[in-house]
């Protein structure tokens, strides 16, 4: 019999990132540490709770993409349930969880780029940070603030439509889904009074394309080395190689873009991954096995999707793709202020792909939940707007969870982020016992390319709550600033 | 012929038989009493004191007190609202009530009432009382932490010889409802879901079926609890797990 719930450590769930950076008495950086929450609480919450209470619970962690979580728990229990790992669901139940997903990215990736990223690349890195946020861009280019607004509308529209609520929803449940979409909100998204259609949603996700590429051309230097540095990366993919953030096999490829991961099943991704712990933060580190722990991090998310797919299933986002990977000449891109460039296009193909699945009357279907065989453990992956999300369950006899482990995407791309943070850190602060505004924003921008889950990263006004301190070698503090 | 009485409430003249207890008489002159541990067709137990009403100047509870004649009974009143308040709110406190991932959520009388005031936050402080699950059984998960102790269960759910299935064990603070030993092994399905039914929060919920009813079709996501037909539907007990 289950019992008493002990949580251990309570805290880390504030939403605060912390950045560390020591300098020596040359004002030269030694180290740089990014600090930040993490997750484990929600794997001893679930402990002793029916299993069916996962999908709904687990995503109360997040509210940025609880969509995510609500469906990657939902993915393992399909498993614990007898519906097979990915394949067993009807039609009607896969393509509302899928039409769900592609809803959530969609919502998520255009906040991001809207709200979150777009101020930095509008009015400069060192700006003043009075206008450096969303409000500047609603002042300055309207136009853009409201495409942003309007598109996260959509998002959230299907999130309602598929889930019953923006912000978590119930829809999926073990095997299936609770409900499909009547013919009046399917057609309300195909043909909905303008700007909210699949149509306007495609078109403006080309145009916010363009006034990426745009402003990547006239700041070139920046975009490209801003950031940079080679890196494994992993993401699923789709059995033939496709793009496919609901479902797929698991693939890793090295910095000259060998597999490293051969599409394996995640049913066993315990074999291929492993997670290190360290004693500064609460969140883990995981690596490939078969690389070690030392050199077997991982980027995940969108740009790590862009180098692992061999081609994006929807017409419009395969020429972008097509386009992405000329840039280097098909070699894996490591450039972290690319990672906008392939969110985009990630928008561009989600916006796709829910025009694609409106279309489909699978959408409209009846039969919603498949049950087989039930088993006691159960792995559920997919590719979250931020990156590779694992869930994994076991329960017990009597239908209580037993364990949950959880990868969350921030927590794959923990190396990466710190990585990205030394690099800024080397670039702009080398040789200067002050920390400026516009530097400390440098290093903000370089985290933000990550669009890390941490609840600070909506901070509303395009700012994260970060605090950073400069430390000597005897770790006696020299600046600190609080953004 | 059935005897009529004549009586207020907040000043209504209201008319109704002789011997009905003042919820089901307030209600059918159209007024609303709210009730938590008072289920239709079950011998009322007066235990969760949501109901209590003045009836002339005392305070007693509506769901056990036949009305008479003459009665003059306060339902609507600052002093008495905010009683029946502190009353839910004690409830939460003493129980630990997870609304956000509990699948009652919608459909549950005691989150239902607490929206209904408008409770934003009780006044008492949390217990955190250390209480348990009981996932044993086959067909019923237990969530102890949830149960408001109406005994509903025990009075409604019975098997065909009128035995209870479900019943009070330990004593005060440790009370806890169980199934009785030999009943509840050839606990049908049926009877399960009735028990799932009938109790007004999440403390009794059939494996396996949770959320299946979407956000928008739950019992108030339609019409909020105390609205005519919500007493009808809850008098009708209908199904919502279908
Ligand atoms: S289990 Fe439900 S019906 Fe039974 S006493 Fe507890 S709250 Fe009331
Ligand atoms: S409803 Fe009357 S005492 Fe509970």
């Amino acid at each position: 019999m289950p019992r008493k719930i002990t949580i251990e450590p309570v805290t880390r769930v504030e939403g605060h990132g912390k950045v560390t950076i020591h300098m020596d008495e040359d004002n030269q950086v030694v180290q740089s540490r990014l600090h930040i929450v993490e997750f484990r609480g929600f794997e001893r919450f679930v402990q002793g709770r029916p299993y069916w209470e996962a999908p709904v619970l687990v995503q109360r962690l997040c509210g940025i993409c609880p969509v995510s979580h609500h469906l990657a728990a939902a993915k393992a229990l399909d498993v614990i349930v007898g519906a097979g790992t990915g394949d067993g669901l009807t039609p009607t139940g896969e393509k509302m969880r899928r039409l769900m997903h592609y809803g959530q990215i969609f919502q998520s990736h255009a906040l991001h780029f809207f709200h979150l990223a777009s101020p930095d690349l509008l009015f400069g890195i060192e700006a003043d940070p009075n206008i450096r946020n969303i409000i500047g861009v609603a002042m300055e280019h309207k136009d853009l603030a409201i495409q942003g607004v309007m598109m996260r509308k959509f998002g959230q529209e299907v999130i309602k439509a598929t889930a019953g609520k923006k912000i978590h929803g119930t829809g999926a449940i073990p095997g299936g889904i609770n409900k499909s979409l009547t013919k009046e909100e399917r057609d309300s998204f195909l043909k909905g009074e303008d700007p909210l259609n699949t149509d306007k949603m495609i078109e403006w996700s080309l145009g916010a394309l363009d006034f990426f590429k745009t402003y990547h051309k006239a700041n070139q230097q920046l975009v490209d080395n801003f950031a940079s540095f080679p890196s494994s990366h992993l993401s699923l993919v789709r059995k033939d190689g496709a793009m496919d953030l609901y479902h797929g096999v698991l693939r890793a490829i090295d910095s000259e873009g060998k597999k490293i991961l051969h599409d394996v099943d995640y049913q066993n991704y315990t074999e291929y991954i492993g997670e290190e712990v360290k004693n500064w933060t609460y969140m883990k580190f995981p690596f490939l096995k078969e690389i070690g722990k030392k050199d077997g991090w991982y980027r995940v998310g969108p740009l790590a999707r862009m180098n692992t797919v061999d081609f994006i299933p929807t017409p419009l986002a395969q020429k972008e793709l097509e386009e992405f990977k000329a840039y280097t000449n098909g070699k894996p891109n490591g450039m972290s202020m690319h990672m906008h460039w392939a969110r985009l296009i990630e928008i561009l193909h989600s916006a796709e792909q829910m025009k694609d699945l409106l279309n489909d009357p699978d959408i409209m279907g009846k039969d919603l939940v498949t049950k087989g065989t039930k088993t006691n453990e159960g792995v559920g992956l997919l590719e979250a707007p931020r990156g590779t999300l694992f869930h994994h369950y076991k329960i017990n006899d009597h239908d209580q969870i037993e364990m949950a482990n959880l990868i969350v995407s921030t927590t794959n791309n923990n190396i990466p982020m710190n990585l990205a943070v030394e690099s800024v850190a080397k670039q702009y602060l080398t040789g200067h016992a002050v920390i400026s505004e516009g530097m400390m924003n440098a290093v903000e921008v370089a985290i933000r390319a990550y669009d890390p889950c941490l609840s600070c990263a909506t901070h509303a006004l395009g700012k994260m709550p970060l605090e950073i301190s400069l430390l000597d070698k005897d770790d006696r503090l020299i600046d600190r600033k609080n953004s | 012929m059935e005897k009529k009485v004549t009586f207020t409430i907040d000043n209504k003249e209201c008319t109704a038989t002789a011997g009905s207890f003042i919820v089901d008489a307030a209600r059918k002159n159209g007024i609303y009493i709210p009730t938590l541990c008072n289920y239709d067709g079950v011998k009322p137990a007066g235990s969760c004191r949501v109901c209590t009403v003045k009836v002339n100047k005392r305070h007693l509870t509506a769901c056990t007190t036949p009305v008479a004649e003459g009665m003059e009974i306060e339902v609507d009143t600052a002093e008495l609202n905010d009683l029946r308040n502190a009353v839910v709110e004690l409830l939460f406190t003493e129980g630990n009530h997870y609304c956000p991932a509990c699948e009652k959520s919608g459909d549950c009388e005691l989150q239902a009432l607490a929206y209904r005031f408008q409770i934003m936050a009780p006044r008492f402080p949390f217990q955190f009382n250390e209480r348990d699950i009981d996932a044993s059984h086959p067909k019923i998960y237990h969530d102890h932490n949830r149960c408001i102790l109406c005994k509903r269960c025990i009075r409604a759910v019975k098997d065909k010889d009128g035995k209870s299935i479900f019943e009070f064990n330990n004593r005060a603070k440790e009370v806890r409802i169980k199934l009785d030993d030999k009943l509840g092994e050839t606990l049908s399905d049926e009877l399960a879901l009735k028990a799932m039914e009938v109790c007004p929060v999440g403390s009794i919920l059939v494996k396996e079926i949770g959320f299946k009813t979407p956000i928008g079709k739950r019992k108030f996501d339609r019409i909020p609890i105390g609205t005519q037909e919500t007493t009808e539907q809850l008098s009708h007990k209908e199904e919502h797990h279908e």
